[in-house]
């Protein structure tokens, strides 16, 4: 498959905004759909809309194994040791809540300690606050330094024998550069404590393979991988998913239910209360698919991180000396030209951009700044829309100049 | 000018711009042309919730009529704020009250902006509004 076959699967990338041929830049913080997930959900839409599990019908008989092939198909994707610790829900936002409690039920208590990095998103961060709040936990910070770098190397002297969970992406939403998770996943692993990764943006930009990693947890999102939003996977060692406690608790979970109590189903289900996402999860599959074919990126990444770096008045923060370690997601600060402007003037131009905090306001406080431009990039992106984006940044800043 | 005058002018300016971008351009100008806002004004309780930029409204009353003056960080945003000072500032409360503030749509600026910044100059109208019925 080459680039332009590639972007033949995207129905959205021929259209166009206020005339002008659309350059979708946001990648990071939804990919756009591809024909087979748009197609996958209309055909079980259309012909296979029945409750999972339960029913001894026939339609219900064919949604169950589209769903549960499905979850075979991502453990393959990420390289699970069992396809029952792949837990389906809505994304990653609900993926890292879930954690949060159940976690936090079975072995948080009044005094324990939890390390986050200081440039989480804030769905990895949030939550962890109102666990520490239900439970007298102590939140503690794993910073950055001054280029947005995750100083991986702290981590050993912040941890104490109450540290219990340490939680961090794979690849920052704002910064892009990949983290050292085996490195923090050893430490963890020596220290015997907990380690959760968000991988949002790790799941689209790397091939991850959970048990090398050597976390405990990965969780992510559908919406950013190609599939359906609404969709999301949380992998977690079976041992470990085994010990806690549901977050919800409702139809599909349980094994008996009498009026005083109720014993849980056995994995994942026990973690997949109530109907599930029937239509959506499914076209994870056609998603992964398509990840597994995607030509190699045009070489975006290398024009637009040095066009950036060296272009006057723009600071671009994450950056690294190696560019494997960075994904196509450039965060930046134009001096004596606000986020906001610019993303306004680009939108009118036909690119589409994220202006703003990010989801990610500890970061831009310790960044020293108040937003910042990004501009994620998808495999789909040629060259030529880098350069057209980088043409209209410049006539943007000399238009607020 | 009276307020409506002063309405009618900015709706003839704009209907000179045929592209966004032009009408952008023009913001701008207007924008880095705003009166200096005092840095001692920049206080939270001046600060105008709903918008992605900053946004500070000050509001006095002179003579029977409320003077507003404003900033943001960015620049198009002071373009908008110039717009609404221009209009508003000098008027009797009840005059702010009883306008309907269409010429925003007239001039397209509504619907032309995102939703945040949308969202944002509503509450600047909200704000302006509020002043007023404080003062009425």
């Amino acid at each position: 498959m080459n680039i332009q076959q590639l972007r033949e699967q995207f129905p959205q990338l021929s259209r166009t905004v206020y005339g002008k041929p659309l350059v979708y830049l946001d990648n990071a913080a939804t990919s756009l759909r591809p024909q087979p997930v748009i197609d996958k959900w209309t055909e079980i839409s259309s012909e296979r809309t029945a409750n999972l599990h339960r029913a001894v019908h026939h339609i219900a008989a064919e949604a169950t194994e589209e769903y549960e092939n499905t979850r075979l198909k991502v453990a393959g994707f990420i390289n699970a040791s069992d396809p029952s610790e792949i837990v389906f829900t809505s994304g990653a936002t609900h993926s890292l809540n879930l954690l949060a409690f159940s976690l936090g039920e079975a072995f948080v208590r009044q005094g324990d300690e939890i390390i986050v990095s200081e440039a989480e998103h804030h769905s990895n961060l949030v939550p962890w606050q109102m666990l520490c709040a239900r439970k007298g936990a102590v939140l503690k910070r794993l910073t950055v330094d001054d280029s947005g770098r995750l100083q991986a190397e702290l981590l050993p002297s912040l941890i104490t024998p109450r540290t219990r969970i340490v939680a961090v992406a794979h690849i920052s939403n704002v910064l892009g550069l990949v983290n050292p998770i085996e490195e923090i996943a050893a430490v963890c692993r020596k220290n015997g404590v907990l380690l959760v990764v968000d991988g949002a943006q790790g799941i689209v930009h790397q091939q991850v393979d959970v048990q090398a990693l050597g976390c405990d947890f990965y969780a992510f999102s559908g919406h950013k991988m190609y599939a359906s939003p609404g969709t999301g996977v949380l992998w977690g060692r079976k041992e470990l998913l085994e010990q806690v406690p549901p977050m919800f608790g409702g139809g599909e979970m349980i094994e008996t239910v009498s009026w005083e109590s109720s014993t849980y189903a056995p994995l994942p289900r026990k973690f997949e209360a109530g109907t599930q996402n029937i239509s959506g999860t499914p076209t994870l599959s056609p998603a992964i698919d398509l990840m597994r074919r995607m030509p190699p990126q045009e070489d975006v990444k290398e024009y637009v991180y040095s066009t950036l770096t060296e272009e006057p008045g723009v600071r671009l923060f994450g950056t690294t000396s190696d560019l494997s370690l960075k994904a196509p997601v450039f965060s930046f600060a134009v001096e004596g030209a606000h986020h906001e402007d610019l993303a306004l003037i680009l939108d009118k131009m036909g690119v589409a951009v994220r202006s703003g905090q990010m989801c990610a306001e500890p970061l831009m406080d310790r960044l020293g700044v108040t937003g910042l431009l990004r501009a994620s990039f998808a495999p789909y992106n040629t060259l030529s829309e880098a350069e057209f984006f980088v043409n209209s940044l410049r006539k943007a800043i000399s238009m607020l100049k | 000018m009276t307020l409506q005058e002063k309405k009618e002018q900015i709706i003839e300016e704009f209907s000179m711009f045929d592209e966004w971008l032009d009408k952008y351009e023009y913001l701008i100008e207007l924008g880095k042309a705003l009166a200096p806002y005092p840095e001692e004004k920049k206080t939270d309780d001046r600060l105008i919730k709903g918008c992605q930029s900053r946004v500070w409204l000050d509001a006095q009353m002179s003579g029977g009529s409320l003077v507003f003056s404003a900033d943001s960080d960015a620049v198009i945003t002071r373009g908008i704020i110039s717009l609404l000072v221009g209009v508003y500032s000098g008027r009797t409360p009840q005059e702010i009250l009883s306008d309907d503030f269409s010429f925003l749509e007239a001039i397209g600026l509504k619907e032309n902006l995102s939703p945040t910044r949308a969202n944002g100059l509503l509450s600047m109208i909200e704000t302006i509004r509020k002043k007023a019925s404080e003062n009425v």
